[in-house]
């Protein structure tokens, strides 16, 4: 199957803020932008995907791209995306679920709720997915690397 | 049995009894059916120039029948259990030859020799053991090591424990020994009893004055044995404990990996449940009998024993007074014991009962909710708990009145002691220190008297335990590993079916089939439901071993490969995709954890997967499986055929790998793996023949046996089976396009009525 690596793209803003591909001369509009190993290698692969989800573009690695092309790609996972990570968990409520935990994350102190302990996902090998009742995802890169307080409230819920 | 089972040398003697000096003995086989179908030990001969039939009647061989070997034919079905071997002239049947399906191999050599006879082959007497292929005599089909192996294992089951508590012996034996110490400890008070009585307190009474110096000493003496026991007891058990874990660990491991080896049929043939039970709650009960149970009675024993010397020593009459309840207690132990035995054993199977309904039922919800079963789940577990307290009751009611009798039968004997004591004591015989610490030494006696009497229960425990895990553990895999594995050359995938045939139990379904399949080439196999499609693969990739004849793989028999040699040439493809949890790129990755992440999503792409999982939140890194994100049934085939494709098998086997995705999907997968199919030995599977056009050859299959073979224009040309299907197809297709769905509906409706 060939991978569509077009030989001249550009990633732009539309008047109505969606993002939209121009390669190879065809312009795409509303397209999404994903990354292929979120988790695990968040740098690596990135695609490009129409409003159909057909693929339009691969980007093999992410890191080795031209800084002003990156940038963009950037802002529009950056549109897309949203998963806390969580850097320490401060206090939890109870230790039976349903439990709120306060947290530490790259985007600032927040509270979530726990529903129940299947809501913690490992991921790979030290990652943890934190599913919150209300939807949201946040996750915890490396749990060893967590500081003392916040593995001690973790291992009462795995 | 009552009727006289004669063996095949038997049957061989009195066959060659009765030919003449030219003539040989080629083959021959056990019937064990009349015509009437009831049992009745027999045999047919085939010689150079003879059939015979060879009857037990009246104590002496018969041969009731014979004819010659040139006007007949000779053929074998079996339907039921029941083999047939029939001897025809044309449409004429000349004699019929029934026996049950265990003596069938014979009867197949048999056949297999008239068929070579026939052809003029002169090495005809020549037999092979069906199980590991060493020449052996006419007529015989196991050879002597072969047919040894199949002996029942030993019931001796909790002496082969052993082998699981062998490399913790020397910790175990430092367990013992602390346990001993510890016990001996306890013995010290006791002991102290009779000078504190004789020595300090009756001369006291008498008018004497206390000797502080020496009450000091006994006091110290109470103290440091309390305080030693108390050490010692610490360190037994945290011996012990670690002991029990560990050999609780191996067993546990030993029987998971054995039960990984085991053939796809055993699981085909085993409950989920029951197995989760066997090596979970079995494994935990046999570690604690070996670390603790064990011990604890080995020392109960001994501390029996010394007590005994001790109170021999002291007064060998009262002595002899307090042992007077062990003989009862033994009649007791003996009593119940088979009961205890068999109520557990029952107990644990119920046990398992109750475990396979939850494995059954958390699985399979989506089933039970859709057609609101749940009511009848609930009362398939309520029955299985009911039935698990029955058994329960049933073995307390046993278990409760022997505890107690233990205790009455010793409360009994402390009465006996007393009267004797102090009957003793008024005749002057013994002291009142000597009566005092022999109270308090039977006390001790008693209990470990009461304890010791409870291992009945533990063992009997364990017992029930050890055989089920045993069951387990005996279990020889039905594809064994060859002792000498041959090693496997780089694979050319040559695939050559060498008149195999198949059973499952006594059904027949794949019938003496033979293919030759060369390097590279793309075989569809097509053909009803049920015709054995999907067994073929599975004899292909050694899930199964053929009843019959072999598979070869570049002219060797997979059967002298190790499996997992074997096994990684193969990529598979599954009519029932299972995806294990975890992410995406674990799961494609599966057959070769070591792939790189570029490798994963080119396979995820060859496989036309990687646009969907892109539109996942979390790409490759989603969670799927159990728990997981779910995934449509043609997405989880889609990365199924990734996980096979990663792997880059030289043989390829697609069990309709695109039965449950669209037709657009199908296409784009299709086209992926034309690629893929290129150079490769493939075997696809698919009820959709327009899925399998870009085939070198098509092979239709009529309940397992092959009916037709060619390519689509040579089987169209010949108007057969396959064209039936194609024809059948075709309509079904038109039908659609012209009715709609709902025609077809009412077309196929009326068609049934
Ligand atoms: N484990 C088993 N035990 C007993 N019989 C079995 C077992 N598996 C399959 N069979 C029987 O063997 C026959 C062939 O089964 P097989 O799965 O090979 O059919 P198939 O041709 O693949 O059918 P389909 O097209 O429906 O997948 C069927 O009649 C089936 O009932
Ligand atoms: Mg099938």
């Amino acid at each position: 199957m060939n991978v569509p690596i077009p030989f001249h793209w550009a990633l732009m803003r539309d008047a109505a803020g969606h993002w939209c591909l121009e390669a190879d001369g065809m312009v795409h509009a509303r397209v999404t932008v994903a990354r292929a190993f979120p988790i695990s290698a968040p740098d690596d692969a990135v695609s490009v995907l129409d409003a159909d989800g057909h693929e339009l573009l691969w980007i093999d690695d992410l890191a080795a791209l031209d800084e002003a092309r990156r940038e963009r790609i950037e802002a529009a996972l950056a549109s897309r995306e949203f998963t806390p990570v969580i850097e320490a968990i401060l206090a939890i409520s109870s230790i039976s679920t349903p439990s709120r935990w306060t947290v530490r994350t790259d985007r600032g102190n927040t509270e979530l709720l726990l529903p129940g302990e299947e809501a913690l996902q490992r991921v790979g090998g030290s990652s943890l997915l934190v599913a919150d009742a209300a939807g949201v995802q946040y996750l915890i890169r490396d749990i060893p690397a967590l500081d003392r307080a916040s593995r001690k409230f973790l291992e009462r819920f795995l | 049995m009552s009727q006289p089972i004669l063996d095949v040398d038997a049957w061989s003697r009195a066959a060659t009894a009765h030919l003449s000096s030219d003539e040989a003995l080629l083959a021959i086989a056990e019937t064990d059916l009349d015509a009437a179908r009831r049992f009745q030990p027999g045999a047919v001969a085939l010689s150079t120039s003879r059939i015979l039939s060879l009857q037990w009647l009246d104590r002496r061989v018969h041969v009731v029948g014979e004819w010659p070997l040139r006007d007949g034919e000779l053929s074998l079905i079996d339907h039921a259990g029941v083999v047939s071997l029939d001897w025809r002239s044309g449409e004429t049947l000349l004699a019929r030859w029934e026996l049950r399906l265990g003596l069938q191999p014979a009867a197949q050599s048999l056949v297999d020799a008239w068929h070579r006879w026939r052809e003029g082959d002169e090495a005809l007497s020549a037999a092979n053991c069906r199980a590991c292929g060493v020449e052996v005599p006419v007529g015989v089909v196991l050879c002597e090591t072969c047919a040894e192996d199949e002996q029942p294992p030993s019931t001796l089951t909790l002496l082969r424990l052993w082998r699981f508590a062998r490399p913790y012996r020397s910790r175990l034996l430092l367990g013992f020994v602390l346990t001993m110490l510890a016990t001996s400890a306890t013995l010290v008070p006791p002991y102290l009893t009779k000078p504190l009585m004789d020595k300090l307190l009756i001369p006291y009474q008498n008018g004497q004055d206390l000797d502080k110096q020496l009450v000091s000493l006994y006091m110290f003496g109470l103290l440091a044995a309390a305080l030693v026991g108390w050490g010692l007891g610490w360190a037994r058990t945290y011996v012990l404990a670690r002991v029990s874990e560990r050999i609780g660990a191996d067993l546990r491991t030993a029987t998971f990996e054995h039960l990984l080896n085991q053939s796809v049929s055993y699981f085909g043939s085993k409950r989920t449940g029951d197995l989760m039970a066997r090596i979970g709650a079995e494994t935990e009960r046999i570690n604690l009998f070996l670390s603790l149970h064990l011990l604890d009675f080995a020392t109960d024993v001994l501390m029996i024993g010394m007590t005994a010397a001790v109170l021999f020593s002291i007064n060998p009459w009262l002595a002899l007074v307090t042992l007077l309840p062990l003989p009862v207690i033994g009649y007791l132990i003996h009593v119940v014991r088979d009961r205890l035995r068999r109520g557990f054993e029952r107990a644990d199977r119920i046990w398992s009962e109750v475990t396979n309904v939850l494995a059954d039922t958390i699985p399979g919800i989506r089933v039970v909710k859709a057609f609101a079963q749940e009511g009848r789940e609930a009362g398939r577990f309520h029955a299985a708990n009911r039935h698990n307290l029955e058994i329960n009751d049933r073995v307390n009611k046993v278990w409760s009145m022997f505890a107690p009798s233990v205790t009455l039968l010793t409360e009994i004997g402390l009465l006996v002691v007393w009267t004797f004591g102090i009957w003793q004591v008024s005749n002057d015989e013994i002291t009142v220190g000597t009566l005092a610490a022999f109270i308090a030494y039977i006390g001790r006696f008693y209990t470990r008297l009461d304890s010791m009497s409870r291992i009945v229960s533990h063992t009997q425990k364990a017992a029930a335990g050890a055989k089920r895990i045993f069951d387990i553990l005996d279990h020889q895999s039905n594809v064994p590993e060859p002792a000498q594995p041959r090693p496997l050359p780089p694979v050319q995938g040559r695939i050559q079916l060498d008149d195999v045939s198949f059973r499952y139990g006594n059904r027949q379904v794949i019938r003496r089939l033979s293919l030759d399949i060369r390097p590279g080439e793309m075989i569809g196999v097509v053909g009803h439901s049920g015709s054995g499609k999907s067994t073929l693969v599975n004899l292909v990739c050694r899930f199964h071993d053929p009843s019959e004849g072999a598979v070869r793989v570049d002219g060797i028999d997979v059967r002298e490969l190790a499996v997992a040699d074997y096994r990684r040439n193969i990529g598979l493809v599954l009519q029932e995709p299972f995806l294990f949890f975890g992410t995406i790129a674990e799961n494609i990755a599966y057959g070769r954890p070591d792939a790189g992440r570029a490798e994963v999503v080119a396979a995820a792409r060859a496989a036309n997967a990687h646009e969907f999982i892109m539109r996942l939140p979390h790409g490759y890194d989603s969670l799927v499986g159990e728990r997981g994100q779910s995934l449509s049934g043609g997405e989880r085939q889609r990365i199924s055929i990734a996980r096979a494709l990663l792997i880059d098998p030289r043989i390829l086997i697609l069990d309709e790998a695109t039965s449950s995705v669209d037709s657009t999907t199908e296409k784009a997968i299709q086209a992926a793996l034309d690629n893929l199919v290129r150079g490769r030995t493939t075997i696809a599977i698919a009820h959709r023949l327009s899925t399998l056009r870009k085939a070198d050859r098509l092979v239709v299959l009529d309940r397992g046996e092959m009916v037709e073979t060619g390519t689509h224009d040579e089987l169209m040309a010949r108007r057969g089976a396959y064209y039936a299907l194609h024809q059948a197809q075709a309509r079904q297709a038109e039908a659609l396009l012209e009715d709609g769905v709902v025609g077809t509906g009412a077309v196929a409706d009326g068609g049934v009525a």
